[in-house]
């Protein structure tokens, strides 16, 4: 590769992150507020997605956990959203999340491969149903209304959510942490082995994931206005976390972001043009996405750019 | 004072002994070899030494310090590294990242970026891989491969290194060259403790040879008094 292209796409990727990011910011000053509603809803999905490939993506771990942390952030807001200022609320939030997180893990991180999946998927529902019986049992309700926040507060925050999960994500895969992720997902049992605290390494990141869904959701809950835990623990947004990684791709960090910002804008098209036969065509692309595109968007892009532009991987 | 030393070292797997009250000491400098049939129960020694499983009873020391259950993460830090039969590379690495994988995170302390580097590098001239530093793991062959374990687990920093079966399948000359490596991780002052099947290669090398026959210790010695021991011929080639 030539020196010049090299210092090129050096410039190039943090040059555009930040272009977009500027784009973000100043969205609000020009746009309708139906696409600033949209664009929060997508940018929780991207924050739910990327947060998710935080800890899966390395360790090939699959958690199906993200609803319960989610969940545990919108009841953080439907509690004290009401007494407590928003930044706080969601703060807490995170906070809750990254706790329970913290000892999930410890006791869970063990299980490998479907165990681990399973058992996620589990606490969705254990929690879901713990807190229905808590709430009917011994607060006399089924369902919680939650302070409302102005729309501009709701999209600025989310934003702020994503721009530090990002940095985060981007902190720790440069980092020797990153590396040991890596290995782990690798061969876990080698990396026990070179030294490498497995059990320390996936508890903590996992809990650190956990922060920004609780985040997501304490922040979301302040615009639903209304949730039950049947809304508030959907095992929905665990998958959907999955498969907008999966859709964008997890070799790189973007994939996740790519994934989760066109799945959540094709829904919402699919939804209001296709109401009846919007879950069809979504199955469809899931289908065809996993057939043919095992790497994702973000596989398929750089293969194209490989054959494009060459490089020491491409295709003769 | 011997560098590792194990008393009464028992493990069972169901109803079945796999290692059963078995003595063993790795004196400094030695290059101790461990043969038995299949199934005698060698690699599950390694893994108890290692940390991968925990003995049921009976005591393993390092330097005179009880490291018996530790996790295999400690052990590690400790001073004992080692490579697996089958090998374990991290197969979407690059050969450099692997062996930087040693270097960072063999001993608990932190490590600065570039002497990691470094020494990375300085370990897979040792085992002559440099030409491939940049090649995904996956795509070096099996003696590169191992040879990758080998250098990822001196990277670490041992004082013993546990190799296990590293000779098996390889060719006649590339048993020559492994056998000539091992040597000089030696002569790095690094003690050896190594299962192996290839009997030209464990008489040649090994100061000691210990053999374990249905998970017990069933004779010692020097390579010549191993070649001449009774049991030892009749397990092998029965009476």
């Amino acid at each position: 590769m030539k020196p010049g292209r090299a210092y090129l796409q050096k410039l190039g990727g943090p040059g555009l992150t930040l272009m977009a990011l500027a784009l973000l910011a100043t969205f609000p000053l020009y746009a309708s507020v139906y696409s600033m509603t949209l664009l929060t809803d997508i940018l929780m999905f991207v924050v739910l997605a990327l947060s998710w490939a935080l800890f899966s993506a390395p360790t090939g771990y699959i958690s199906l956990a993200p609803a319960a942390f989610f969940g545990v952030g919108i009841y953080t807001s439907a509690i004290l959203g009401r007494q407590w200022p928003l930044l706080l609320t969601i703060a807490l939030g995170g906070a809750i999340s990254f706790c329970l997180a913290l000892l999930v893990g410890a006791l869970t991180l063990r299980l490998k491969g479907i165990y681990f999946a399973m058992f996620t998927f589990g606490l969705v529902e254990l929690i879901k149903h713990f807190w229905l019986w808590f709430e009917i049992r011994f607060t006399g309700t089924r369902g919680r209304f939650v302070a409302v926040v102005d729309q501009q507060t709701i999209y600025f925050t989310m934003l702020a959510s994503f721009v530090l999960l990002l940095l985060t994500t981007h902190l720790i895969r440069r980092s020797r942490w990153g590396l040991a992720l890596r290995s782990i997902g690798e061969c876990e049992e080698a990396a026990a082995h070179i030294g490498v605290n497995v059990n320390a390494l996936k508890t903590i990141t996992f809990a650190i994931s956990a922060i920004f869904m609780g985040a997501a959701g304490a922040i979301i809950a302040t615009r639903w206005t209304y949730v039950d835990p049947y809304i508030a623990f959907n095992p929905l947004y665990s998958f959907m976390a999955v498969l907008m990684a999966l859709f964008g791709g997890m070799g790189h960090p973007y994939g996740p972001v790519l994934g989760a910002a066109i799945f959540a804008y094709l829904e919402e098209v699919l939804l209001t043009r296709f109401p009846y036969y919007y879950m069809l065509i979504f199955g469809v692309v899931l289908i065809i996405t996993v057939l043919y595109l095992p790497e994702g968007l973000i596989g398929l892009m750089m293969r194209i750019r490989r054959r494009v532009v060459g490089g020491p991987d491409a295709p003769a | 004072m011997p560098l590792l030393e194990g008393k009464g070292v028992t493990r069972y797997f169901g109803g079945l002994a796999a290692v059963q009250h078995v003595d063993f000491y790795v004196d400094p400098g030695e290059i101790v070899g461990l043969i038995g049939p299949n199934g005698a129960g060698k690699t599950t020694l390694f893994n108890l030494i290692s940390g991968a499983l925990v003995p049921q009873s009976g005591t393993i020391r390092l330097k005179g310090e009880n490291i018996t259950g530790l996790k295999p993460h400690v052990i590690c830090h400790k001073g004992i590294a080692r490579t697996f039969q089958l090998v374990r590379v991290f197969p979407n690495m690059s050969v450099l990242e692997n062996v930087l994988m040693g270097v960072l995170f063999g001993k608990p302390d932190g490590y600065d970026r570039k002497q990691a580097r470094k020494d990375a590098e300085k370990w897979l001239d040792f085992v002559g891989l440099s030409a491939v530093k940049d090649w995904p793991a996956r795509s070096l062959t099996l003696v590169n491969q191992k040879r990758l374990e080998v250098a990822r687990a001196l990277a670490t920093g041992p004082e013993l290194l546990l190799l296990d079966e590293l000779m098996a399948g390889l060719n006649p000359t590339e048993v020559a060259q492994t056998m000539e490596l091992v040597c000089r991780i030696r002569e790095q002052g690094i003690t050896i403790f190594m299962v192996e099947h290839v009997m030209k290669a464990i008489m040649g090398i090994c100061d000691r040879i210990m053999v374990l026959h249905h998970g017990e210790k069933i004779a010692e010695g020097t390579p010549q008094e191993i070649a001449n021991n009774r049991t030892v011929i009749e397990v092998y080639l029965g009476e």
